[in-house]
C-alpha cells in the first residue's frame, strides 16, 4: 500500500474559494421537482468552551429520498433522483451556525435515514466525521447497526431533535467539539 | 460465501492528531473521546460525481482568472501531479479545489490583516478535474510565506491548500502542499503535527525540469494518495 496523503489543516481564509457565490457547492441540495419530504437541517459548531465557532466549514452527504445516491457505486444509481444533489457546503460566519436545505434520506441497506457530516475548521489538523440522525425515527434508530457501536449515553449527541416550526420540518444538530456533550466522531 | 465490497481505511500513522499543543488553536478545537471505526456502507461507498462540466475553462490557471487590469506579480510556476488511491490506482474525475495567498503572503480573505499589498490581478483559487489516468495541472503564482500569531516570529511556509473529492466520501481529503528546501518547514507545527516522516515527505512538492516550460515557468510535481481504495473480500 502507498503512504496516504497527510490531512493539514483547511485554515482561515478558505471561504474565497470554497464558499463564495458561483463555487459548486452550496447549502442547498434541492432543486424544483425535488422527490421527497423538504427538510431543513440547523446547528452551531462550538468549541471545548462552548463558545461558537465561526470559522468552520460543514459539509454533508446523503441518500435521496428514496434512499438511492447519484454514484455508479449505488446498485439503484439509475434511479437517483437528478434534483437532488447529495452534497452540500455550508460555512459558519453567522455565529458558529449553519444550515442546510435538503430532504429527509430515504433507508439506505435497512439502516436508519442519516446524513454523513464532516466539520473542516482552523484549529483542526484533519476534520472530523460523524453521523446524523433524526429525532422522529425512534425504532428506526433503536435497530440501526452504526448507532448500535456507540455507547448508549452518547448516542443522543447524534440524534438531532424535530423543532417546533411554522415551515419546513427543521432538525438541529450542534456539533461540539469537544468537552461535555462531545458529539460522537467515526474514523473512515 | 459472499464478496464484500470494502475501502481501505484512513492510516493514522501518518496523519496529525487531533490535539498538537503547539499549533494552539488545536487546544479547544480537538475531539478527545476515542473514535469509532464507521462500517462502509452504501453511505460510505458513494459520493459526489464530476464531470468537465463543473469546470469552467480558466479554473485551472489562477494567473488568468482572476485578471482585471493586467498579469499577477509574482513567480509563474505550474502545479502538475497524480491522484492515486492507496492501492496505487489512479483516480479519474477527482475534483481538486485549490486556494492560497499571493506572491506578497496575503490572501484575498477579508479578515487578513497581514500587511502586503493585496494583488488586484489574482485571488488565488482555482479548480482542476484529474483526467482517465488521475492526473491534474494548474498554473498560479508561487505563494509567499505570511506570519500568523501562533508564536513570537511565527510564519507558514510557502503552501498551497488543496480540497480533494475522490472515488467516494471515504476518501475526503484537505491538505496543503509545500516547496522542496523551505527553511520555515522545520519550524512549522502544522506540518510538524505529522509524526511520520515518510508521510510527512508525501506533502512536499518535488522541482520538475520536465515540468518546467522554457522562458515561461517553473514546473513542480506534487501526488496526492487518498484512503478508500477498493477491496474485494470473501466472507
Amino acid at each position: 500500500m502507498l503512504t496516504q496523503t497527510p490531512s493539514q489543516t483547511v485554515g482561515p481564509f478558505f471561504y474565497d474559494a470554497l464558499i463564495a457565490p458561483g463555487k459548486p457547492f452550496i447549502p442547498t441540495l434541492v432543486r424544483d421537482g425535488v422527490q421527497g419530504q423538504r427538510i431543513l437541517i440547523v446547528g452551531t459548531v462550538l468549541d471545548g468552551d462552548g463558545a461558537p465557532v465561526p470559522d468552520a466549514m460543514i459539509e454533508i452527504w446523503q441518500a435521496d429520498a428514496n434512499g438511492y445516491h447519484n454514484h455508479p457505486a449505488d446498485p439503484n444509481y439509475a434511479k437517483a433522483d437528478p434534483n437532488f444533489s447529495g452534497l452540500g457546503r455550508c460555512d459558519t460566519v453567522n455565529n458558529g451556525r449553519f444550515e442546510f436545505q435538503t430532504v429527509k434520506p430515504g433507508r439506505v441497506e435497512g439502516q436508519a435515514p442519516h446524513v454523513n457530516v464532516r466539520v473542516f475548521s482552523r484549529g483542526m489538523l484533519i476534520h472530523a466525521n460523524t453521523r446524523m440522525y433524526f429525532g422522529d425515527e425512534a425504532a428506526a434508530n433503536a435497530d440501526d447497526a452504526v448507532l448500535s457501536l456507540v455507547p448508549i449515553d452518547r448516542r443522543d449527541t447524534l440524534i438531532a431533535p424535530l423543532l417546533p416550526s411554522n415551515g419546513l420540518p427543521t432538525y438541529r444538530f450542534n456539533l461540539v467539539l469537544q468537552g461535555e456533550g462531545e458529539t460522537v466522531f467515526f474514523t473512515p | 460465501m459472499t464478496i464484500k465490497q470494502l475501502l481501505s481505511r484512513i492510516n493514522w500513522k501518518g496523519q496529525p492528531k487531533y490535539l498538537h499543543p503547539a499549533y494552539t488553536s488545536t487546544v479547544k478545537r480537538a475531539p478527545q473521546q476515542p473514535l469509532i471505526p464507521l462500517p462502509h456502507t452504501l453511505s460510505e461507498l458513494t459520493g459526489p460525481v464530476y464531470g468537465t462540466g463543473n469546470i469552467g475553462p480558466l479554473d485551472h490557471d489562477l494567473t488568468r482568472n482572476a485578471v482585471r487590469n493586467g498579469q499577477p506579480i509574482g513567480e509563474r510556476i505550474i502545479v502538475t501531479g497524480r491522484v492515486l488511491d492507496d492501492s496505487g490506482r489512479a483516480v479519474p474525475n477527482a475534483l481538486l479545489e485549490v486556494w492560497q495567498a499571493n506572491a506578497c503572503g496575503r490572501y484575498i480573505h477579508k479578515i487578513d490583516q497581514h500587511d502586503a499589498p493585496l494583488d488586484p490581478n489574482f485571488t488565488g483559487a482555482g479548480r482542476v478535474l484529474t483526467n482517465a489516468n488521475g492526473e491534474y495541472c494548474f498554473i498560479t503564482i508561487k505563494p509567499g510565506a505570511y506570519p500568523w500569531r501562533n508564536h513570537l516570529n511565527a510564519w507558514r511556509p510557502q503552501h498551497i491548500h488543496f480540497s480533494v473529492f475522490g472515488a467516494n466520501i471515504m476518501s475526503r481529503l484537505v491538505t496543503q502542499m509545500y516547496f522542496p528546501g523551505d527553511p520555515l518547514l522545520a519550524l512549522d507545527p502544522i506540518y510538524n503535527s505529522i509524526d511520520d516522516e515518510a508521510a510527512r515527505q508525501r506533502l512536499i512538492s518535488s522541482y520538475a525540469h520536465d515540468v518546467t516550460q522554457p522562458e515561461w515557468a517553473l514546473g513542480y510535481r506534487f501526488d496526492i494518495v487518498l484512503c478508500g481504495s477498493k477491496m474485494t473480500v470473501f466472507e
